[in-house]
């Protein structure tokens, strides 16, 4: 049923199918025509489709992101490609001052069917500014939609159905997963954009994660499964808006929740979500939701990422800190 | 600190068909291609957008408006270029061409909303031509070069039927071209010679900012470095803005790419009704561009073309008083908005989080009108 792809590939199956359903689906950025994108996402669409529907933009993420912003008010349904995490700070007003509200500044009238794409994450031995996690920044913001595919799955069909959706998405590809291979099955979508998926299924505790990490807490809930402790791995796949009923039906169950994420600490996906899962889920703790994550630290050398990154050992030292309540 | 002014119009250099004493003068490049009657319609926008903006400075001084951006002095550059949109050409604005709106179809009364606020922006961008009010500066000269890729992508540049071609103009001013995203829109309409005149008035200040601040070259002369053809274009003179604005706005819609024009005027008022040039720039300098002024001159020339006379403008002051009345007595007729309405606005179908949101607020403030 299914074809074994990396989610690289299935990145490009889906904006090839994309491309090939919608006239107005175009993509931009920046050396994504003749190169494909420093990832290679984009091979060769440019050059099954054109250059004026697979743009080589000059290097300027806000004039990226504000002239998509342009051709979307025109009809069009912009895909653009920051070609790493760090640099679409440039951009970040005219996604948070723009993009994100012009339905809202517009009183509904306008809507920007926009998706910025953006590689993300660390755990590839890259030099700053390669290997950040800016997805709380986006989360914050109300008018965007933000999802991470974990799997290449999720990525051939979150990505179709992010071009669809008529709210701006900002897509987090995880960057150190785009070679690891899935099935993928090419004739519909499994779930909504806006589900979380429960991935492995445990009774002692619950760990929320996505994007990067997911891979990372069902090995360690499998290591766990070992000494035998009942872990439940929820992959959230929309980070805004976030699927609360999956998340919040899965801690009520486990009463414990421990939250897995790259990016640092504070203000981050992990603190919104332990104050939902105490504003909803209270009397059903059995003890405080955890967070393993990034430090709060700018992103470090990346000879010193692997204690950085949550890993294994500090997913598995959480589970045991939470079963200790 | 260096003070010379180095944004001094030379003369060679100020496209002008229209003398602050009502003269006509020739161009060798730009030349005035419509009849008085034109003009005489100019006049009377010009007037009224006055009265407009003069009103709704006079409502934010009363406390019926949070702020407000006047337009005084700069009636020509806007009425002038306005009137060289056709009728699939795009406009973009930023906050401060309330002429070019009315002109566009925009209600004054419902402008006056997003300074009241009780909107956000409450007019049909796309079914008027006339894009969103932009407050953060410059940020719309991107918008404006996407506007025209799309153009492009639709067929509707460079047409051997000059009817079937579109084009955009966008305005900012001064202190803009400062930003990057007016130096990326430059980039990306020159890369891909799109269809975008960038028109600029230079009134002078950015609030408390004089243009020397801004560039230390006349301002259309960046446009070279960025390989876009330039004017700059005497501001006040409302024949010489619609001759050069037609001449971009043919060149973009024919195909030639974009245009920069630096229309040179100057913001007789202040910046925004916050602000206080008193505490920047002298009278002298004041005194000195209100003998250049925009309206004045026009009228002076129709009085003498006789395509006016006294009772023509008696009327349109009649005219104007009334107008300011409904601008009035709409203002503050605009409807509070309600909180409630708002949720609707934010994504196109609405998060189970925010009903959620939603409905905690209606039951709060439920909760009051039981007790």
């Amino acid at each position: 049923m299914g074809e074994q792809m990396t989610m690289a590939r299935a990145l490009n199956a889906g904006l090839h199918r994309a491309l090939e359903a919608d006239p107005k689906v175009l993509l931009a950025g920046e050396d994504i025509g003749k190169l494909g994108g420093v990832f290679r996402i984009t091979e060769h669409l440019q050059r099954d489709f054109g250059p004026e529907r697979v743009v080589d933009s000059p290097l300027a993420e806000s004039g990226i992101v504000g002239t998509a912003l342009g051709l979307a008010l025109r009809g069009y349904r912009p895909v653009v490609e920051i070609q790493f995490d760090g640099f679409v700070y440039p951009a970040f007003d005219q996604i948070v001052s723009q993009v994100s509200r012009m339905r809202f500044r517009s009183m509904g009238r306008l809507s920007v069917p926009m998706v910025v794409r953006i590689p993300y994450g660390g755990g590839i031995g890259a030099i700053e500014h390669h290997s950040e996690s800016p997805e709380a920044y986006f989360a914050h913001t109300p008018g965007l939609v933000v999802v991470t595919p974990s799997t290449p799955l999720d990525a051939y069909w979150m990505i179709q159905q992010a071009i669809a959706h008529d709210d701006p998405v900002i897509f987090l590809e995880p960057k150190r997963r785009y070679h690891e291979k899935g099935e993928v099955d090419l004739s519909e979508p499994p779930l909504r954009l806006d589900a979380a998926r429960t991935v492995l299924t445990g009774d002692d505790v619950t760990l929320l994660t996505y994007g990067p990490m997911v891979k990372t807490c069902v090995e360690a809930a499998l290591a766990a499964s070992a000494e035998g402790r009942s872990v439940e791995v929820v992959d959230l796949r929309s980070l805004a808006p976030l699927d609360d009923a999956t998340v919040l039906a899965s801690v009520e169950r486990t009463g414990r929740a421990i939250v897995v994420h790259e990016a640092v600490r504070t203000g981050g996906i992990g603190a919104e979500l332990a104050a939902r899962i105490q504003e909803r889920c209270f009397y059903a703790l059995e003890s405080p939701v955890l967070r393993v994550t990034g430090h709060d630290l700018p992103y470090p050398p990346s000879k010193a990422e692997h204690t950085y990154l949550p890993d294994l050992d500090r997913i598995l030292d959480a589970v045991d800190r939470s079963l200790a309540h | 600190m260096d003070t010379r002014d180095a944004s001094a119009p030379d003369a060679a250099d100020l496209i002008q068909l229209l003398t602050p004493t009502g003269q006509r003068v020739d161009h060798a490049r730009f030349t005035w291609r419509h009849d008085d009657a034109v003009l005489v319609d100019h006049l009377r926008t010009m007037v009224l957008a006055r009265r407009f903006d003069s009103e709704a400075t006079a409502l934010q001084r009363k406390g019926e408006l949070g702020l407000w951006v006047p337009m005084l002095g700069q009636e020509a550059a806007q009425v002038g270029s306005g009137a060289a949109v056709g009728p699939h050409d795009m406009v973009f604005p930023s906050y401060r061409e309330h002429a070019v709106a009315m002109m566009m179809g925009v209600d004054p009364v419902t402008m006056l909303g997003t300074f009241r606020g009780t909107t956000m922006v409450d007019w049909d961008s796309r079914a008027l031509r006339f894009h969103l009010y932009s407050f953060v500066i410059g940020t719309q000269a991107l918008h404006a070069v996407g506007y025209a890729m799309g153009l492009q992508r639709d067929g509707l540049v460079g047409n051997d039927d000059p009817d079937a071609n579109g084009a955009v103009v966008v305005y900012f001013g001064d202190g803009a071209t400062s930003q990057g995203d007016v130096n990326e829109a430059l980039v990306f309409a020159s890369s891909y010679a799109t269809p975008t005149v960038f028109f600029v008035q230079n009134n002078q200040w950015a609030i408390s900012e004089p243009i020397a601040l801004q560039s230390r070259i006349p301002l259309y002369q960046r446009a070279s470095g960025f390989g876009i053809p330039a004017v700059r274009v005497d501001g006040n003179d409302v024949l010489a803005v619609q001759a050069v604005t037609e001449w971009a706005m043919n060149r973009a819609r024919s195909g030639e790419g974009p245009t920069f024009i630096e229309a040179f005027t100057y913001r007789m008022g202040a910046h925004t009704t916050s602000d206080d040039p008193t505490k920047y720039r002298r009278r002298e300098e004041e005194q000195a561009w209100r003998a250049k002024d925009p309206v004045a001159r026009l009228t002076l020339y129709l009085l003498g073309q006789g395509a006016i006379d006294k009772a023509w403008l008696d009327a349109l002051d009649a005219e104007a008083d009334a107008f300011g009345v409904r601008i009035r007595e709409g203002c503050l007729a605009l409807p509070v908005p309600k909180l409630e309405d708002l949720w609707a606005h934010t994504y196109a179908t609405l998060p189970d989080a925010l009903v959620a949101q939603r409905a905690d607020q209606l039951a709060y403030e439920a909760s009051f009108e039981e007790a």
